[in-house]
């Protein structure tokens, strides 16, 4: 799951998916944490889980804000678009 | 035990690969909370009951109801009831609904057999979670607040649209020059994308 992840993020090109691909991966990294902490009984698997979550979490947050004002921005959510940004 | 783990990976690869093929965003958000319930039972049958529960309450619900608030948010305006008609018709929903009634089947079978519900390994209830959690682990939680009072502060400041062009980021001081300081009307005179 973290490969398709992974393939997401490179093959679309739509900010949109970019965001639910890295939600993947996110997630699958969590599913092998507690898989890991299943197999050997021990805790910290599902504590790292929970860290996991408080990542994804904030990551969308800003990741769905920074979306939006770039929608604002060029009235579009390719990727492309945000690459006349020069600071 | 073995073989509802296999089923529930095997919806959650198979709702992962349909919403990575998916044009349409609200159909691939559709998959993507299908993937997020399967990765929840996945959990369960691993044995780690308080983090399926925490999978479908953030994952699934807090974290999708943002994905969905920005699809919504992103296609207002007059076509916005055409293009719902043309995304909300009734076959879109039977894929995803197959893929979820396979993991209601699992659950239902799961909460039947509630007196042998054995875990493979010895399972690791919430109490050791927690223990561990607020014991050795005592600095991640803090860390994790500090993460998620930055990302709350972040979120608002970058999300309001009266920001101002300080923080803007992409070329606000060219901006500025442009508009003559009239950072109300700035960018108005900008060549317009290609959508």
């Amino acid at each position: 799951m973290f490969a398709l992840g992974l393939i997401g993020l490179l093959v679309r090109r739509n900010l949109l998916f970019i965001l639910m691909s890295i939600e993947v991966m996110l997630n699958a990294a969590g599913l092998a944490f507690v898989a890991a902490g299943a197999r050997w009984g021990q805790a910290d698997g599902q504590v790292m889980f929970l860290f996991i979550l408080a990542v994804a979490a904030a990551e969308v947050a800003v990741g769905l804000a920074l979306l939006l004002r770039l929608y604002h921005r060029f009235q579009s959510l390719d990727a492309d678009a945000a690459d006349e940004m020069r600071g | 035990m073995a073989v509802l783990f296999y089923i529930a990976a095997l919806v959650a690869v198979l709702s992962t690969v349909l919403m990575l093929t998916r044009l349409n965003s609200v159909h691939a958000l559709l998959y993507l909370t299908v993937s997020l319930l399967a990765v929840a039972v996945v959990f369960y049958t691993l044995g780690a009951i308080f983090m399926a529960v925490l999978e479908v309450v953030v994952y699934a619900g807090a974290i999708m109801v943002l994905f969905v608030f920005v699809v919504m948010v992103l296609n207002l305006g007059n076509r916005a009831v055409e293009i719902e008609r043309a995304w909300v018709r009734p076959g879109m929903f039977t894929g995803p609904v197959i893929l979820a009634a396979i993991l209601g089947f699992e659950v239902a079978y799961l909460l039947m057999r509630t007196g042998s519900f054995t875990a493979p390994a010895a399972p690791v209830g919430p109490r050791q979670v927690a223990l561990a959690l607020y014991g050795p682990y005592l600095l991640g939680v803090e860390l994790a607040s500090f993460l998620l009072l930055g990302a709350l502060v972040g979120a608002y400041h970058v999300g309001s649209r009266r920001a101002p062009g300080r923080m803007d980021g992409s070329g606000s001081d060219r901006i500025r020059v442009t508009a003559g300081g009239d950072l109300v009307r700035a960018g108005a005179d900008r060549p317009s994308r290609p959508a």
